[in-house]
């Protein structure tokens, strides 16, 4: 489980995992703010369905896809957060097209 | 940003940023691409804006890197944060996405500074969440200030110990360190230890971060020979074998790590040659003098062309600036020879220690290619140890054929997680030498692309 070492940081934005609500420090990658919250596994394998997390942090592994704001195959750990942003599990194969996004988007 | 430079740059690494500097000297039209939010590379990652971590825990080391961050700002170049290249081709038409907008655009001169992965550590339940790499653990810390309380680290190099060395500093305990260092790397290094001793910096920093390790308590495990992960969802236990027992850690969070390899990617996509370095055990680019590769107007410099360092890098990416200034014409041969002497000579210095380190944390054979039918190699695609030897037993020759056969290596990343595995497998298993079995065939787009992004593909000037 990871925890925070330093000070506390000012000024955080709301994003949202799954239905959860996450205060998140800005200019931080998801993949940091989730293990934050000691969410661990952030998707299930198009093969096997096994969960996976995220694995490198350098944006070479591909382990830590999640769909954010609709679209999906996206690097938790490449990607920072942004006030308001739904950040989703990716369930095996991502889902494309404008029915997987309206889905995926409680917006719309 | 220009549809056309002298001199583009990929990867604000420190070789990326060296190579920027000493072009903008010259005021020649230069553009650094880099897909981090700041400049640094991973081993000055948030080197500008560090997480409210007492800077202590990194070291002098790692703030000299802000020097590097602040000359780039101040260079002239033009720097582009949040950039994937996704291809360069041979006649240098680089192709990028910044803010979900891909462009094509052209430039003299290109150098590839994409410096360095961890490489592979395929053991069983390695795909297990919580298991991640020792850099990972280095990341969090700097760029998130979050560390993992009670993890055990698990595998052997300098990268391992300095992390936890770092965690020890923040005040985080570690559960243990299981170290793969074979006994015999001691006596095989220790040849090599003269050379060592023109480097002493070095030598001594190891000694401090080991020792520090030893004085905080935490239990180092040597002569570890097998390991694996266990778990349902995630990891909860490691198993490792020392001395033919086996020993059970119970764990929520394992960092793996033994050493770093060139990232090869892009190169091997331009079509540049490449050549398996036996002492790093590793593909390396094929450059000469000036890190050009075996295609002209394209450079590798820093760990991408060999692993060499962060210090060493510099050097390379000042040396490959000058040879890419002197290619456009910007300076005659005398003005680059000489402006290149200082750094030819700090980089043979880098590079004393290397014969030492290379012996003595040279990873044992099977955490390399793996001995367990059961451990995942690709773990895009879930393909086991299994699955590829019935491949080759069934006459796969090679890296590119085991794709047809299983998949092997085809997901998106691209082989960077199983490729060495891959080489080295197919080598161990036909008894040829890795050279004969080679790698796979890369090929653009080296980071997945939408169809929708190449649609709108656009040229920057219009987008100005």
């Amino acid at each position: 489980m990871f925890t925070k070492v330093g000070d506390g940081d000012r000024d955080l934005v709301k994003v949202i995992f799954e239905d959860k609500e996450i205060m998140a420090p800005p200019g931080q990658s998801v993949a940091a703010v989730l293990l934050a919250e000691g969410i661990r596994s952030c998707r299930e394998t198009p093969v096997s369905g096994e969960p996976r997390g995220p694995y490198c942090m350098m944006g070479i592994c591909f382990e830590c896809l999640v769909v954010i704001d609709g679209e999906p195959n996206q690097q938790a750990c490449m990607r920072t957060v942004r006030e308001g942003m739904l950040i989703k599990r990716q369930h095996g194969v991502a889902q494309i097209g404008p029915d997987a996004k309206a889905e995926s988007d409680p917006a719309e | 940003m220009k549809s056309h430079y002298q001199l583009a740059i990929i990867g604000a690494g420190p070789a990326g940023m060296a190579a920027a500097a000493e072009a903008a000297a010259f005021g020649a039209a230069s553009v650094v691409f880099d897909e981090q939010p700041a400049p640094g590379g991973q081993i000055y990652r948030a080197v500008e804006t560090p997480a409210a971590v007492d800077r202590a825990v990194f070291g002098p080391d790692y703030w000299h890197g802000s020097k590097l961050t602040k000359t780039l700002r101040d260079s002239g170049a033009d720097y582009v944060p949040g950039a994937t290249v996704w291809q360069v081709s041979p006649t240098r038409e680089i192709g990028v996405t910044v803010d979900g907008s891909a462009m094509l655009l052209t430039a003299d001169q290109v150098i590839v500074a994409t410096g360095a992965l961890e490489r592979p550590f395929p053991v069983p339940g390695w795909t297990l969440p919580s298991v991640m790499t020792a850099g990972s653990a280095q990341v969090l810390l700097k760029s998130a200030a979050l560390a993992a309380d009670g993890a055990v680290f698990a595998g052997t190099g300098p990268l391992l110990y300095l992390v936890v060395w770092q965690y020890l500093q923040a005040g985080v305990a570690v559960k243990a360190v299981l170290d793969t260092t074979p006994r015999s790397n001691y006596f095989r290094a220790a040849r090599h230890l003269a050379g060592a001793l023109r480097a002493p910096q070095y030598l001594i920093k190891g000694i401090q971060l080991l020792r520090g390790i030893n004085k905080a308590g935490v239990p180092l495990i040597r002569g570890v020979t097998d390991l694996r992960m266990l778990g349902e969802d995630a990891v909860s236990a490691v198993e490792y074998q020392r001395g033919g027992d086996w020993q059970r850690i119970e764990a929520d969070q394992v960092f793996l790590h033994q050493g770093v390899v060139p990232n090869v990617n892009l190169s091997y996509s331009i079509g540049c040659g490449h050549t398996w370095n036996e002492a790093q055990l590793c593909w390396q680019a094929i450059t000469d003098l000036w890190g050009e590769s075996t295609v002209e107007g394209i450079a590798i410099a820093g760990d991408g062309a060999g692993i060499n360092g962060a210090l060493a890098a510099e050097h390379q990416g000042r040396i490959a600036g000058l040879g890419a200034l002197y290619r456009i014409g910007t300076i005659g041969a005398h003005e680059r020879d000489r402006r290149a002497a200082p750094a030819r000579a700090g980089l043979t210095a880098e590079r004393r220690i290397r014969p030492f380190l290379e012996t003595l944390y040279r990873p044992v054979k099977c955490f390399r290619v793996p001995p367990h039918d059961e451990t995942v190699v690709c773990r895009c695609e879930e393909v086991n140890v299994t699955a590829i030897r019935k491949a080759v037993a069934v006459g796969c020759v090679g890296p590119n054929q085991l794709k047809s056969f299983s998949r092997c290596g085809m997901g998106p990343c691209q082989g960077r997680l199983c490729g060495l595995t891959v080489s080295e497998l197919i080598a161990d298993l036909t008894d040829l030498p890795v050279s004969e079995i080679g790698y796979y065939r890369l090929r653009p787009p080296i980071k997945p692309l939408l169809l929708e992004e190449l649609a709108e593909l656009q040229a920057p000037a219009a987008m100005e």
